[in-house]
């Protein structure tokens, strides 16, 4: 399976999530921004990072870069496209996801692992991961998911939410909610379920070095669903 | 020409950094302030004569660009 990591400047996610993926067997490629062309890929990813310096929103001129038109033409055509933190406000910016992450509730950067729940796994994100529950790492100031109440009707009815922040047992109420997103919503996809989302880094969880492996099933999973 | 934008949240969605600041006024002793909301100001320099041409161009970099309008609002002065 092949994959690609798209690289913007400011991207500093990007070498750990080639180092994840060609872990569980992806043969991946890295691509700058200021290309047009994509190389055949299974898989894009947008990695985390602070892209153009967060300068005007988080994400919205890395959403006007030149590659992006490629990546929006990959998703049309049903391809796998997964945005990590800043590569999540990427996917809201150019209009692939609905919603927006805005600043954090309390202001304040957060770095720490958390709980999410997994809202629904008929996809390929998350279809054979057995666990409920996956320790994930966040660290983001704008991770504060909103939308309108209007959008989020649509999102829930189209089981649209993939995760949700929550404690070790699942619960996912506000008690468990580090930022002050939306109905505690940690990632989300698409309609057609083939872009996912989400601010937690599943790259940064891949050996017991970091704290934990739960990210390694989600990654083992994805390329034995693909 | 020169055009002038002002982007501000909408009405209704949370101002994290406009509340830190009314409570900042707030204990300076300006105790009278009960809101203060945030915007971004934008000085646009258009080679355009035409005003507006100029205006309707910056329009379109308004919701293209330069305001998200899931939250933010845009006014044109």
């Amino acid at each position: 399976m092949k994959s690609s990591v798209i690289i913007f400047p400011g991207s500093n996610c990007d070498r750990d999530m080639d180092v994840a993926l060609k872990k569980f067997g992806f043969e991946n490629q890295m691509v700058w921004h200021n290309d047009t062309n994509i190389p055949k890929s299974d898989l894009i990813v947008l990695p985390g990072g602070f892209s153009y310096g967060d300068y005007l929103r988080c994400g919205s001129i890395a959403g006007k870069s030149r590659i992006i038109k490629s990546v929006i033409d990959f998703a049309n055509s049903g391809g796998l496209v997964l945005g990590i933190c800043n590569g999540f406000q990427i996917l809201t910016e150019t209009g692939l996801l609905p919603g927006i992450l805005q600043q954090n509730k309390y202001l304040n950067f957060i770095c720490k692992n958390v709980f999410v729940k997994i809202k629904n796994k008929e996809n390929k994100y998350f279809k054979n991961i057995k666990k409920e529950v996956l320790e994930l790492h966040i660290a983001h100031n704008e991770g504060n998911y909103f939308c309108s109440n209007d959008e989020l009707k649509s999102i829930e009815d189209n089981g649209q939410i993939a995760v949700t922040y929550c404690d070790d047992k699942g619960n996912d109420n506000e008690n468990n909610n580090p930022n002050g997103a939306i109905q505690n919503i940690a990632g989300i996809f698409n309609k057609d379920k083939n872009i996912l989302g989400m601010m937690p880094h599943p790259e940064r969880m891949i050996d017991p070095f970091l704290s934990g492996e739960d990210g390694s099933l989600f990654f083992e999973n994805l390329i034995g669903s693909m | 020409m020169k055009v002038k934008v002002i982007v501000t949240l909408k009405n209704g969605v949370l101002d994290p950094q406009g509340k830190a600041i009314q409570q900042t006024l707030n204990g300076m002793t300006f105790d009278n302030v009960s809101e203060v909301r945030q915007g971004k100001y934008f000085d646009i320099e258009v080679n355009e004569s035409d005003e507006s041409k100029a205006k309707s161009q910056v329009e379109e970099m308004c919701k293209k660009l330069l305001a998200n309008l899931v939250i933010e609002d845009y006014k044109i002065l």
